[in-house]
């Protein structure tokens, strides 16, 4: 069982920080997920793992062995990148074997493992072929087999999915957790700057932004409680409304609001964060009242936006029946426990 | 239909005039003796005497050794310059692109001025040792020849080699060192496998231009070594033999699309 620790570690390249003094500790067996838009770092936390930067400062360690200074080929990972980067000319189960070659394993056991490998990822029919002859998802596939296939105690998926389309996408989705489910062992450090695929695959998520880490926590954790406006705004879709905050409650835009104001200072200035599906349309408790400025038929909702006082207000209701147009006056409503204080001053530092 | 043909018989005449005529002529002079008539007396002649097969064999071994050395060298250095950082590494780029263009006797005569009778290290060497004369006489040999023709073609080599470089994918090469592959395996079982077509279009270039080269062989004065170019030069200028030298131009012609047809049929097969 291999953990991952990131020790203070800090990446430059030319003189920028790109990676700013990570303190990150990845359970052996865990799913642990980097969220954050492109140049947040995760990316380059995820190459320090592999061996392919040195950080500026810091250490990194694997199932506590200290592999700072130790090349890529001596730490034992298995890595898949988004673009597959199978080896053209050789075929799918040499490309599986590959690490298993290089790892001097013994020759008469290269098959079996090899077809192991293909067998998990539902490729067992295709060892003959080339990756040319191979669709995106069927290549990405291969590149999953072949990097299981050296046993590794660490894997490492960068943007794994992000050259698939939609469908594909949620398919391998599925895939990666059965895969997971069948090696609880294997600790898994997943890049990526989709939160769907973090909010489904991981055990826990550690957001990015700007070279920094911003919040850490389970799925659920960092969606109902985000500690910053980054996280709440890049874990789910939030509303993000100033507020005020008063004895009972908060006041915004002259409204009085009932939410939990527990840990944030009488009179100070705070933000309100309530996702869009946990507003209602029609009177309630904590009431909005605003002018819709538009809405969006979705199928099975209809998201609208709202005018509140100048600020934008995000409802995502069932698909109304006669649904309101744009122009008209609208009442909206939140349960005071579906709303989270974030003290300013967290939200961006 | 007839637009076609309009527009192609400009290129194909210009084609005729310019290089298929002269071609001709040399083919014909081939077959004709100083004695008159035609027949298959120059080649019976040529084809028979031992200048003749000795410059063949110089020739043929001389371009696949330098074409060999060209590989090796020039794969060695595309792949420092496109895998090891270091600074100047595009600028080192850059100048293979020059050194292409510039003419092969250009190298002899730089390789003179280093090597040759009179020539820095044999001047070091008399100024140092008092003797007579320096120990370094290889430049008249076929070994200088080979220093000067893998010195001027290895570039040749070079430039498809770090154009399919760029082409590879840098992940490729990072998949293949977590899986824990060493450095010497990724450039044996990754790079040297993706580089096959370069390298085979580099080497069928330099192995053609090799058989051919004059420049060189002439500039390093080395009077043991002749080659075919060299030969129909002394037979045709020399000599004013002109159908021997026709037979071995038109051999040397035939040696040079064989080989080249055959590096293409190579090539074909290996998927470039």
């Amino acid at each position: 069982m291999t953990g991952i620790r990131f020790e203070r570690v800090s990446v430059a390249y030319d003189g920028t920080t790109v990676l700013d003094a990570l303190d990150l500790t990845v359970e052996p067996g865990e799913v642990m997920a980097l969220l954050g838009p492109s140049g947040s770092g995760k990316t380059t936390a995820l190459r320090a793992v592999a061996g392919f930067v040195r950080p500026a400062s810091g250490r990194v360690f694997l199932g506590g062995r200290d592999v700072t200074g130790l090349p890529p080929h001596r730490r034992g990972i298995g890595m898949v990148v988004q673009q597959y980067a199978l080896f053209p000319h050789m075929r799918v189960a040499d490309n599986v074997a590959f690490g298993l070659r290089a790892q001097k394993v013994p020759r008469r056991e290269i098959p079996a493992r090899v077809a192991e490998a293909l067998e998990m990822t539902g490729m067992g029919e295709y060892g003959r072929r080339y990756p040319r002859e191979l669709s995106g998802g069927q290549q990405q596939r291969v590149a999953i087999a072949r990097a299981l296939a050296v046993r590794p105690g660490v894997l490492l998926l960068d943007e794994p999915l992000s050259a698939l389309d939609a469908r594909l996408r949620s398919g391998m989705l599925a895939e990666l957790a059965r895969l997971h489910r069948e090696l609880p062992d294997v600790t898994i450090l997943y890049v990526t700057h989709d939160q769907v695929e973090a909010l489904t695959l991981a055990d826990r998520i550690a957001v990015m932004d700007r070279a920094r880490l911003q919040d850490v926590g389970t799925p659920r954790e960092l969606y109902r409680a985000p500690r910053t406006e980054f996280t709440a705004s890049f874990v789910g879709n939030a509303n993000l409304l100033p507020v005020t905050v008063g004895s009972t409650g908060v006041a915004f835009d002259g409204v009085e609001l009932q939410v939990d104001t527990q840990g944030v200072a009488k009179g100070a200035a705070a933000t309100l964060c309530v996702r869009p599906h946990l507003v209602g349309l029609g009177p309630g408790p904590n009431r909005l009242a605003g002018v819709v400025g538009e809405i969006q038929w979705r199928g099975a909702t209809h998201r609208l936006y709202v005018d509140v006082g100048g600020h934008r207000v995000m409802a995502d209701v069932r698909e109304l029946r006669r649904p309101p147009a744009p122009g008209e006056a609208v009442e909206m409503h939140f349960a005071p426990e579906d709303a989270v204080l974030l003290a300013a001053g967290v939200s961006r530092d | 239909m007839t637009r076609r043909l309009t527009w192609a018989l400009p290129p194909a005449l210009l084609l005729a005039a310019a290089f298929l005529y002269p071609l001709a002529l040399v083919v014909r002079q081939s077959f004709r003796p100083d004695t008159g008539g035609t027949s298959l007396q120059p080649y019976t002649d040529v084809l028979g005497s031992v200048a003749f097969r000795e410059a063949l064999w110089t020739t043929v071994w001389l371009a696949l050794a330098a074409t060999a050395c060209c590989l090796v060298l020039g794969f060695f250095l595309a792949l420092v310059i496109a895998f090891v950082p270091f600074p100047g590494a595009k600028a080192v780029a850059r100048f293979v692109d020059v050194f292409l263009s510039f003419p092969s006797f250009l190298i002899t005569l730089a390789l003179l001025f280093l090597y040759g009778t009179v020539g820095m290290a044999n001047g070091l060497w008399t100024e140092v040792t008092g003797a007579a004369s320096g120990p370094f006489r290889f430049l008249t040999t076929p070994w200088g020849i080979l220093l000067a023709e893998v010195t001027y073609f290895t570039p040749f080599v070079m430039r498809p080699l770090l154009a399919a470089f760029s082409q590879l994918d840098t992940a490729q090469v990072e998949v293949a060192a977590s899986l824990g592959a060493r450095p010497g395996q990724i450039v044996g079982r990754v790079i040297l496998p993706e580089a096959l077509p370069a390298l085979a279009a580099g080497g069928g270039l330099v192995l053609v231009l090799c058989l051919n080269e004059f420049g060189i062989v002439l500039f390093t004065g080395a009077k043991g070594v002749t080659t075919l170019p060299m030969l129909v030069y002394s037979k045709a200028i020399l000599e004013s033999e002109y159908p021997g030298a026709c037979v071995v131009a038109v051999v040397n012609v035939l040696v040079s699309v064989g080989l080249y047809g055959l590096y293409r049929v190579v090539s074909r097969r290996a998927g470039a």
